[in-house]
């Protein structure tokens, strides 16, 4: 039920970001999602990529720091409370958001999609399928 | 009083001074001979018996000591003394794989004292004097060094130890210090803190300082001396051999008088590790000659200076080395701590599979010693989220300041940014300038 995302170890000083994101575009890696968390010194870029593997293949042949975590992907409804109605029923089984972007968002389904990392996938996958969200599998990611 | 704490001995004519090594030199090499099985073996090996030294000319006979055999025969393999003789023990700061535990008996320490009050005097103190002291006390050789010296002459010695610097001023102030003994560095942070504080030199007592334990330039030597209102002097020892007072200045300020009655020094090429003639550039080695628990012959020091035996304006016939111009091996002293970069390896091989690429970078500010490691991340060294790489920095830091007692600022860096000389790191960059 879960896709993989792609944490880089990128240095706060200038042109990283172009480096990392240049050096995926000339792999014919494709961006679904990021994200990226930053301190003073250094930032964490996450990413959510069609090919996960050929991606971090390609990072690491560069010589980048990148470790690889299984996250959630979900489809919710692009509109107000759409994203309180998941959180919510994550909230009533007790389950902890440690952070989440949004990816793609689709003007013909009105739906958008969400990263979530979770303290426990299994839990979270459960209670947003019973309440009725749908939680994207890899292969489908790779397709959008 | 004498501006002199021994005037026989200070200044004592060369050949008086030579019969007196002589002597000394011939014991002790008995004595070590008899009761030191791990340097007999040495001596041993080169075919050589207490007969064949018999005076300083065939001092270069002897094998020399390192660390490394400090380090092997740790803790007990270098006594020469039963236990029950010994009252003491110093150790150099606190390291791991580095340590080294000195042995002193009563004899050692009242040398040892005798010598610090030498350079207590030669700075101008007397049984008036109010002498501050404020070098580390315990296992660090500064703080006992000094404050013994200090009651041998009969100062009023007030232990401070480091720290807490407002109470360092205030004491200085109600008290009226005329003497302060510490590291420069904090000599320097003393007197800024002075300054800050909306005081001045007319404000304190002070009139002289005996600082050491770290390097140290000329300008920082005017500038403490500014800030406080005194005159400042350099004062050169290690653990090894006893401690503080290895050397000290006089008023002349230019270079250590070398306390010759109890440490023979010689100057080696440390590629070779042939004598090298007075006035060379090389190697600083120490013989202890009156040491009687710890008693180390031709201790390698690994600091590189220059001996002078040019007339001294003082009076002293001792002989005088420059400051330290650095070192044969790769040891820094930061923040008066000396430190290895191995230290630094052992405690980054715990945090990966492969011991993660490093780079030490030392520089001061002000007058303080600034400490940074940069460490190259690996994949498995940190995960999706923040913390996972800010634990690794406070793990780090936390192993780091165990084993040096001193702080150092982690920075975590890309994989391969740190600039590598012919494929190897750059271990270290010293931007302190201090030679």
């Amino acid at each position: 039920m879960t896709v993989k995302q792609l944490s880089v170890f990128v240095e706060n000083r200038a042109g990283r970001l172009s480096a990392v994101t240049r050096l995926l575009g000339d792999s014919g890696i494709d961006i679904r999602a990021v994200g990226i968390a930053d301190t003073k010194d250094f930032g964490i870029l996450r990413l959510i990529v069609n090919d996960p593997d050929k991606a971090l293949a390609a990072l690491r042949k560069a010589g980048c720091s990148v470790t690889c975590t299984n996250v959630l992907a979900i489809c919710i409804s692009d509109k107000p409370g759409g994203l309180a109605a998941a959180m919510e029923t994550l909230y009533k089984d007790n389950i902890s958001v440690e952070y989440m972007y949004s990816a793609t968002i689709s003007k013909e389904d009105g739906t958008a999609y969400l990263i979530l990392r979770v303290d426990d996938n299994d839990s979270a996958a459960r209670a947003l399928t019973e309440g009725g969200f749908r939680v994207i599998p890899q292969q489908e990611l790779a397709k959008l | 009083m004498s501006r002199f704490w021994n005037e026989k001995i200070e200044c004592m004519s060369r050949e008086e001074m030579k019969k007196l090594q002589d002597e000394r030199l011939a014991a002790q090499v008995k004595h070590v001979f008899e009761n030191v099985p791990y340097y007999r073996k040495l001596m041993e090996e080169k075919g050589l018996t207490p007969d064949d030294v018999r005076s300083t000319e065939d001092l270069h006979k002897l094998p020399f000591l390192t660390k490394a055999d400090l380090r092997d025969a740790y803790p007990y393999g270098l006594l020469a003394k039963p236990l029950s003789d010994c009252v003491r023990i110093q150790s150099t700061s606190g390291t791991t794989g580095k340590r080294v535990v000195a042995f002193y008996t009563q004899n050692d320490i009242d040398i040892w004292e005798d010598c610090c009050a030498r350079a207590i005097v030669a700075a101008g103190g007397t049984n008036e004097d109010v002498c501050q002291v404020c070098y580390g006390y315990g296992l660090f050789t500064g703080g006992p060094g000094l404050n013994g010296g200090s009651h041998k002459v009969g100062c009023l010695t007030l232990p401070m130890s480091s720290g807490n610097t407002e109470r360092q001023i205030q004491f200085m102030r109600d008290l009226g210090s005329t003497i302060l003994c510490c590291t420069p560095s904090y000599a320097a942070y003393i007197g800024e803190t002075l300054h800050e504080m909306g005081y001045g030199p007319e404000d304190i007592k002070l009139k002289a300082g005996i600082f050491g334990a770290e390097p140290w330039t000329e300008e920082m030597r005017r500038e403490i001396e500014k800030l406080l209102g005194i005159k400042a002097y350099d004062i050169y020892g290690l653990t090894e051999i006893s401690g503080p007072g290895v050397s000290f200045e006089c008023e002349e300020q230019t270079g250590m008088h070398i306390n010759e009655d109890h440490f023979i020094a010689e100057i080696i090429d440390p590629d070779t590790g042939e004598v090298l003639p007075e006035g060379t550039k090389g190697e600083l080695v120490f013989t202890s000659i009156t040491k009687e628990a710890f008693p180390l012959l031709r201790y390698r020091t690994r600091d590189i200076c220059v001996l002078s035996r040019e007339k001294c304006s003082c009076g002293r016939t001792l002989v005088k080395m420059t400051k330290p111009m650095g070192r044969t091996d790769d040891m820094l002293i930061i923040k008066g701590v000396n430190v290895f970069p191995s230290q630094i390896e052992s405690v980054l091989m715990k945090m990966s599979n492969a011991t993660p690429n490093y780079q030490i970078v030392v520089d001061r500010t002000g007058n303080t010693d600034t400490f940074e490691i940069k460490v190259e991340i690996s994949d498995d060294m940190f995960s999706d989220t923040i913390k996972s790489v800010t634990d690794l920095e406070k793990k780090i830091s936390g192993d780091i300041h165990s084993i040096l007692g001193i702080r150092a600022k982690i920075l975590l860096v890309e994989p391969k940014s740190i600039p590598r000389s012919e494929g190897k790191a750059v271990r270290v960059i010293d931007n302190r300038k201090l030679v």
